[in-house]
């Protein structure tokens, strides 16, 4: 598994010489992206292996443009075909297709000064994430089943447990003589359990814990007693009539409403005029309360990257301070549409052009416990997990199937499911009512408690 | 129709080469081992303000070889098909058992397949004029709508996807699968009020289907229509009520009650809400559902699964009874069930499973009007977004994007987006009318499971359910 660690001078000379090609063979401007990445996962279930993957990939995207009258014409291509021929393709019908593209006016690289990369180490690369052997790999998967199992007798089956790590290089080069490359690793663990109830209904809920360094993932059997205690807690769930009540969202389903913020402040969802948050910079849009930042400079972080997908340094953009809208989040593209400078937030795929993408994207922390804010809270809801798609960005209309837990006088009294929460998401914000204290990045988006009042429970 | 000698030609594999790889995925023992081989080139355009923004085209190839050792599963793939790389996957797949090396069934028997698309001989770059095109009428079509509509975005893909399998068992087969779609987003705009619309259709098709019925104008038409009815939406009602799905689309609902809860892998592990419940009632006796991947044409048909199946079309539930499972080759013979020809994967990647194809309810006796008149207070849905489900807990939710309050037997005004939500095996019971309008959605259904997305199909006559959860903040 070192392919990926000894070929990264190669890559950067390799995505600099297709840009090279590319305009040689008549781009205005290119550029070039390639990844290559080595997985591993394994399952297990019931004890037993169930799959072991391990294996390694590349691609590469050309993206060019041609310089127009009033603009650019644009176009790209991808492929996993590294040979001579490979190449040659990928350039020619690049060049081709940008020929049948429009001229679109607001087409283009960034500035020259904007391109750049964070220095020193942002630790996003790991070796021992491929240091523990195969068998061990499977063992601490199976343990971290076994203790999900070991926890209680009505823990009656599995869905199993895993072990992930994958290691990954991506590579970036334009014409305005912007080459970058990085390394990042990755490794996870989670188990699912099943457990039945009483009434002979089964519940399946899982844990997980995932870091860049292997040495700080969590243990096993910390994820696997998670996972038991959070799938017990759903035995013998029922329904709830139909009404309004607070609502407390655990962090681990608040991380989707920060999302929805960042999808709401994304530079092509406001130029379009697709977004709840379109032309309302420096005005209020959520509680006073409420900060939240994307950051992708933390060292470290899920999220991190030293540069973006068009070669702009990554750097920390406060988008709602205060409950204020301060800034969209953008890209080349959508700034200059808007008249703004990107944020550094282009992500992309290999063919295609960029789009938005978060680093570390989080709502900032409160003061109070999440036991203190359940405490507050006479009758009303604890959602654990969503399902469905959720909220319409153009009209902010929220509307998610939920499962939880039902509070009576501030204390758990019975779990909640087939029901659903409803409400808009501009109300949503304006009407947090308390922030949690524990904000944990376990994702590259990461939120704490929140509780908000005013939704609609729709049940019996 | 020759579809082998693409990989033969072009890569240069060989029937000896794959029989050596075979050999070698089963040198450490093991039931089975496959390969299988992808090779893919896919195009997209994408209009955005009235220009095409972008345009792109990819090309993939790669092999997944897969060993079988009871329950375990060994999988390695590369993006190399040298013989060198090839053996060297085989090796690793290989590393799953532990025992006397095997010998592969010696000759390779052809899986015979239908020609249920067309096969392209030449890639699709050819017709590029065409399809962009198609993204610039569907613009002109959704403004021309309305004065209403303020943005307008048209995207067309299409992909070819070349395949060959070889498998231990003598398995041999091979295939060429086309996959079009077109896709229209619309903003409509008001003193007050945004709202969005969206439409989208395709299959297994070339892109003359485009120029027929089902054209950019049909979907920006659709797309355009429902963004400035929803201008004028009131909040959707929350709480218990009668729902009556309009045809089509709306089978959603059966993709996600009962047909990931009877994918055979889930059963097998009993970890869904329907194990154990063969030859039972879980639906009305109105209701009668069938998986049927050998449908012209269709996005979720296939000539053959990725396991070198063939396909067919497999009764889920009838009248009311659940009647069959959808399996792959390894939950059926773990199972002691059939095979149904439900291995797909979402490339050489990826570890096949047990997946849906084209899942829809078969037509009943009821004129569809008479269902609208016999409700007296409910919601009357004909459009939905996606859908999502607890295989284990059963509970399941689809996502209404065009819907409206029946009062009095009476369709009345829309509303605005909506999240249904269900329970599995419970949800059909419910049934108490079926339409004899049955429909197949128009070709958009992407199903995700297990990090892998597939193309279905889905389909629904109009019915009626008696209850159903409907997650608005109206009354």
């Amino acid at each position: 598994m070192t392919t990926a660690a000894l070929s990264g001078i190669r890559l950067s000379q390799l995505a600099a010489d297709i840009v090279a090609r590319a305009l040689r063979a008549g781009a205005s401007d290119a550029e070039v992206t390639i990844r290559e990445g080595d997985e591993f996962s394994t399952t297990v279930r019931l004890g037993e292996v169930e799959t072991l993957k391990e294996s390694g990939s590349r691609g590469v995207g050309l993206r060019v443009l041609l310089q127009a009258d009033k603009g650019y014409r644009v176009a790209s291509t991808s492929s996993s075909d590294f040979t001579p021929e490979g190449i040659d393709h990928l350039v020619r019908g690049a060049i081709a297709l940008a020929a049948v593209a429009s001229v679109d006016p607001f087409a283009g690289l960034g500035e020259r000064d904007e391109f750049g990369q964070l220095s020193g180490d942002l630790a996003l690369c790991h070796d021992d994430v491929y240091s523990l052997p195969t068998e061990e790999r499977i063992a601490w998967a199976r343990r971290a089943e076994a203790a999900a199992m070991a926890v209680d007798t009505r823990i009656v089956n599995s869905d199993g447990a895993s072990f992930d790590a994958a290691t990954g290089r991506r590579v970036f080069a334009n014409s305005r003589d912007f080459v970058g490359e990085y390394t990042s690793s990755y490794c996870s663990i989670a188990a699912s359990p099943l457990a039945q109830g009483s009434d002979g209904q089964m519940q399946r809920d899982y844990w997980w814990s995932q870091a860049r360094a292997f040495r700080d993932l969590e243990s096993p059997e910390s994820v696997g007693l998670e996972a038991a205690r959070r799938t017990l807690r759903m035995l013998d769930a029922r329904r709830v009539p139909t009404q309004q009540a607070p609502v407390i969202f655990a962090p681990e389903v608040a991380r989707g409403l920060v999302g929805a913020v960042f999808d709401a402040a994304a530079g092509d969802a406001v130029y379009r005029g697709a977004s709840i948050l379109a032309g309302k910079i420096g005005e209020t849009v959520a509680a006073p309360s409420v900060t939240v930042v994307d950051d992708g400079t933390i060292p470290g972080g899920f999220g991190t990257s030293p540069f973006d997908a068009e070669g702009l340094p990554s750097r920390r953009t406060v988008i709602i301070e205060n409950g204020v809208l301060r800034s969209y989040v953008l890209n080349v593209y959508a700034a200059r549409k808007l008249g703004l400078k990107s944020t550094g937030n282009a992500g992309r795929g290999l063919a295609g052009n960029p789009f938005l993408d978060a680093g570390n994207l989080f709502l900032q922390a409160g003061t109070q416990s999440a036991d203190e804010m359940i405490a507050g809270v006479e009758r009303g809801l604890y959602v654990t997990r969503l399902m469905g798609q959720g909220v319409n960005l153009v009209t902010g209309d929220y509307s998610r199937g939920a499962t939880g837990l039902w509070i009576e006088n501030g204390e758990f009294a019975y779990p909640v499911q087939e029901v659903t929460i409803a409400g808009n998401l501009m109300h949503m914000l304006r009407n947090i009512t308390a922030i949690g204290s524990d904000l944990v990045f376990r994702s590259a988006t990461a939120a704490p408690t929140l509780r908000i009042d005013g939704m609609t429970i729709a049940g019996e | 129709m020759d579809h082998k000698r693409y990989f033969f030609e072009k890569f240069g594999v060989t029937e000896r080469l794959l029989e050596r790889c075979l050999g070698e995925a089963l040198s450490a023992g093991g039931d089975y081992a496959d390969l299988y081989f992808e090779s893919v080139a896919a195009t997209s355009l994408g209009l955005d303000e009235s220009i095409v923004k972008s345009a792109s085209q990819g090309v993939s190839a790669g092999c997944g070889v897969r060993v079988v050792s009871g329950e375990r599963t060994g999988y390695a793939y590369t993006d190399d098909l040298s013989a060198d790389r090839l053996l060297r996957a085989a090796r690793t797949a290989a590393l799953i058992a532990s025992g006397p090396a095997k010998q592969p069934v010696q000759g390779f028997t052809e899986t015979s397949t239908p020609d249920l698309y067309p096969a392209p001989a030449a890639d699709l770059d050819t017709d590029l004029s065409a399809k962009l095109d198609l993204v610039v009428r569907a613009d002109r079509a959704a403004r021309r709508y309305d004065r209403r509509i303020t943005q307008v975005r048209a995207s067309y893909a299409d992909e070819l996807r070349r395949i060959l399998i070889a498998a231990s068992d003598g398995t041999f087969a091979s295939d060429t699968q086309p996959l079009a779609r077109m896709n229209v987003f619309v903003l409509a705009k008001d003193a007050e009020r945004t709202a969005r619309g969206t439409s989208g259709g395709g299959g297994r098709v070339e892109i003359g289907y485009f120029t027929g019925a089902k054209g950019p104008e049909f979907f920006a038409t659709e797309a355009a229509r429902t963004a400035v009815l929803q201008l004028s939406a009131v909040p959707a009602p929350a709480g218990e009520m009668e729902v009556v799905l309009g045809p089509g689309w709306p089978g959603v609902l059966l993709h996600e009650a009962v047909g990931h809860g009877l994918e055979a892998d889930f059963n097998r592990k009993k970890t869904s809400a329907f194990a154990g419940m063969m030859g039972r009632q879980v639906a009305s006796s109105k209701v009668t559902v069938v998986d049927n991947g050998c449908m012209p044409s269709r996005r979720g048909s296939l000539n053959v699964d990725d396991e070198g199946s063939e396909t067919q079309e497999t009764v889920l539930i009838e009248n009311g009874v659940l009647k069959g499972y959808l399996s792959d080759k390894l939950s059926a013979r773990l199972m002691g069930i059939p095979s149904t020809g439900n291995g797909r994967r979402e490339s050489y990647q990826q570890i096949p499973m047990p997946r849906m194809t084209n899942t829809y309810m078969l037509s009943g006796e009821d004129d569809p009007e008479d269902i609208l008149r016999s409700v007296k207070r409910g919601l009357y849905a004909v459009n939905f977004g996606g859908g999502q489900v607890d295989i284990t807990s059963g509970k399941f939710v689809f996502s209404a994007s065009e819907a409206y309050l029946i009062e009095d037997g009476k369709v009345t005004a829309p509303v605005r987006d909506a999240t249904l939500i269900g329970n599995g095996p419970e949800a059909l019971k419910y049934v108490s009318m079926v339409g004899n309008d049955l429909a197949l959605d128009e070709g958009i259904g992407t199903c995700g499971k297990d990090g892998q997305s597939v193309p279905v199909g889905v389909g629904m006559p109009t019915i009626k359910l008696d209850r159903m959860t409907v997650g608005g903040t109206g009354r």
